[in-house]
């Protein structure tokens, strides 16, 4: 629980939506995956984001599969950075939060405290860094949290009931639900597990819940939210992006992930 | 080398029980997605309980002795003492069944993982050394096995590939990334994230996650003790001065180190490869689940390793190394793809033994420090000759053909 803290940045614009009775959606792309990723960002807050997930590419992206990994290896290819990924961010106002994905090296290397900082000055309202698990946050929460940069972190369905409190105790912004046990990737079906951890997260936290991991398809999206406060929608948006669907593409998809979840 | 005086922590071992969080000094720990967190707090409960059983452990002894070939002996090399001046003594872990000193972290993690009731293994591989390692441990006790190679690397080991399928395994070729072992290891987790409920993922090095640096050095220390008691009698009493292991991941280095750390003054040399030299060209960072001395650009992407040797071919190295080098303890040292080819021929005329080019880094190391009297006449000098060079003897062919 979230006891007497003062919600940040993130949490209180995902609070708000989702008090005025919206479904959450926070699609997610890979940062400096083309030249044009920027202008698909605007478009996916222009179709109904609640908040986006920018990926920063890493080069072993584990928990990613291949649609994720390879738009991660073509940014990389196009000399993208991290700090090239947040210095474009901070030029872009799209009116919705932003929260970037990126592995622990990542932030090892630029520094805690510079990372923070220049999340914060980019506009970056939180951070979600998948292979830096609980107990590991620390030093990096001692940075993020005075910078008012959110550390999201994830509940898996083999999280056993007990560590839930502590996981969702220590998670900013929202909680990141895995939808399955697995890497990133579209699923022709939604897995059993991802109504029951929406059901299991929920019951152990008041902050927003939002599944990810295996969400690909509108209806998809709003089965689980029957459960869930909202739906993180990646490899699919991904792929289209990389056949080269453009920002009108981008549009087209997260505006039918909206109609989906506006229509319960 | 001269002796110094030995750094030691606190209250502890050297190189001891790093405890819950897995830290060895700042090194370590458990950067892993939450869902692999409770399997690797599983397999640490479980790795604790069964090394404190002595019917695990009499029942992995009795393994590595009637089936493995435990233990391996030591060898006095005179001819090749006589030619570099110090006195070298080798550790035969290439006389290990399989070839290498890997069949003694399998076979522990083999048994662990039925003990869990975990019916299959997956593994990485880069030479396939630990592939077959695991292939074997797999069909010893009757596990199903799937081991993940670089596709560049099924490529360059074909007949590694054919003796995994032989031995009943699958092998999966990876192709994501630079298609080599560090994307073998992270297909390797991936599809343990996917798998974990029935699968033990058995590591092949000290790295990854808390418990295997750990688990994976207690399973190898069998070199480290045997080594010890075998110099001894060897020496009449006296310990050798200088201890030598070449270091991929640093299992081998780990285990007969692991000997040596804590009471005795030997000192003790780790050599990289070259060209994947984590503690001499390498930063901290964090992957693959620990953080340790990483090969990585200023933005933290990580770079390739490249040797002649597929086995030590990855860009980091265990964090407890990382820690032994901080703590002074040992010395990280890297040896050239050109001193090694010398060495492994050095090493086959003076002694009839042909070493995996892993561990002629080793050699290749001790050759050096005799000539350049970094290592003065008449030391004696311990080398973990880690594994045979049979599946190298085509790739040195090459090599040296290339030469002339
Ligand atoms: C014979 C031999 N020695 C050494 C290594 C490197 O591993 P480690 O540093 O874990 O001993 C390998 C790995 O394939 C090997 O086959």
């Amino acid at each position: 629980m979230t006891g007497a803290r003062a919600p940040g940045t993130l949490e209180a614009a995902l609070r708000a939506r989702r008090d005025a009775g919206h479904k959450l959606l926070v699609p997610y792309l890979t940062g400096g995956m083309d030249d044009g990723w920027l202008l698909a960002l605007e478009a996916l807050a222009g179709a109904g984001a609640d908040a986006i997930e920018v990926g920063i590419p890493f080069s072993d992206p584990m928990i990613d599969g291949p649609t994720v990994q390879e738009a991660s290896l073509r940014a990389l290819g196009r000399g993208t950075t991290p700090d090239g990924v947040l210095a474009d961010l901070s030029r872009v106002d799209v009116g919705v939060p932003l929260v970037v994905m990126t592995y622990y090296n990542v932030v090892y290397r630029a520094g805690h405290e510079r990372l923070a900082g220049l999340l914060h000055a980019s506009g970056v309202t939180g951070a979600i860094i998948p292979d830096l698990p609980l107990e590991e946050t620390g030093p990096w929460a001692a940075a993020a949290d005075p910078a008012d940069v959110a550390t999201v972190l994830l509940v898996a369905p083999s999280t056993p009931e007990d560590r839930i409190g502590a996981v969702c105790a220590r998670s900013r912004g929202f909680v990141y639900a895995v939808g399955r046990m697995g890497v990133t990737g579209e699923q022709t079906e939604l897995a059993a597990s991802a109504r029951e951890v929406a059901a299991r997260v929920r019951a152990a936290t008041d902050l927003p819940v939002c599944v990810g991991i295996g969400v690909s398809t509108p209806e998809q999206a709003a089965t689980v939210c029957q459960v869930a406060d909202g739906v993180v929608v990646g490899s699919a948006l991904v792929r289209r992006l990389l056949e080269g669907a453009g920002p009108e593409g981008a549009a087209e998809f997260v505006g039918s992930l909206r109609r989906a979840l506006d229509a319960g | 080398m001269t002796a110094r005086p030995t750094p030691r922590p606190a209250g502890g071992r050297i190189m001891g029980d790093p405890g819950p969080t897995g830290r060895f000094g700042s090194f370590g720990g458990r950067f892993v997605p939450e869902s692999l967190v409770p399997a690797c707090l599983e397999l640490e409960a479980a790795f604790r309980s069964a090394w404190a059983d002595p019917a695990f452990r009499a029942e992995l002894a009795a393994i590595l002795h009637h089936y493995g070939g435990r233990p391996t002996p030591v060898t006095e090399c005179a001819r090749l003492s006589a030619e570099l001046g110090v006195r070298v003594l080798l550790k035969r872990e290439d006389l290990a069944h399989t070839g290498s000193h890997k069949l003694n972290n399998v076979v522990g993690q083999g048994l662990l993982a039925r003990r869990m009731g975990k019916h299959r293994l997956i593994a990485e591989t880069g030479a396939g050394q630990h592939g077959v390692a695991t292939a074997t441990a797999a069909a010893l006790l009757g596990m199903e096995c799937v081991v993940y190679m670089g596709e560049v690397d099924t490529r360059r080991q074909e007949l590694n590939v054919f003796r995994m399928e032989l031995l009943g395994a699958e092998v999966r070729a990876v192709t994501s990334g630079s298609r080599t072992l560090k994307d073998a290891v992270n297909e390797a987790l991936r599809a343990w994230v996917a798998d974990v409920a029935d699968t033990h993922y058995c590591l092949g090095s000290v790295m990854g996650p808390h418990p295997y640096p750990w688990m994976v050095r207690e399973f190898q220390r069998v070199i480290g003790e045997e080594a010890r008691g075998q110099c001894r009698e060897l020496l009449g009493g006296s310990d050798p001065d200088v201890v030598v292991a070449c270091a991929g991941g640093g299992s081998n280095a780990a285990g007969i180190f692991a000997g040596f750390a804590d009471d005795s003054d030997a000192g003790l040399v780790a050599v990289e490869a070259a060209g994947g030299a984590a503690l001499t060209a390498g930063i901290p960072g964090v992957l693959h689940g620990m953080r340790s001395a990483l090969l990585q650009d200023e933005a933290g992407q990580i770079l390739e390793a490249e040797s002649i040797s597929a086995g030590l071919d990855y860009p980091g190295i265990g964090p407890e190394h990382a820690h032994l080098a901080e703590l002074g303890r040992a010395r990280y040292v890297a040896a050239g793809d050109g001193a090694v080819l010398d060495a492994f021929q050095l090493l086959a005329r003076t002694e009839g033994i042909l070493p995996a080019l892993e561990s002629a880094h080793a050699v290749a190391w001790v050759v050096a420090a005799a000539a350049s009297g970094e290592l003065a006449p008449g030391t004696t000098v311990l080398i973990n000759l880690s594994g045979r060079g049979d599946k190298d003897v085509a790739q040195v062919r090459d090599l040296l053909r290339g030469r002339r």
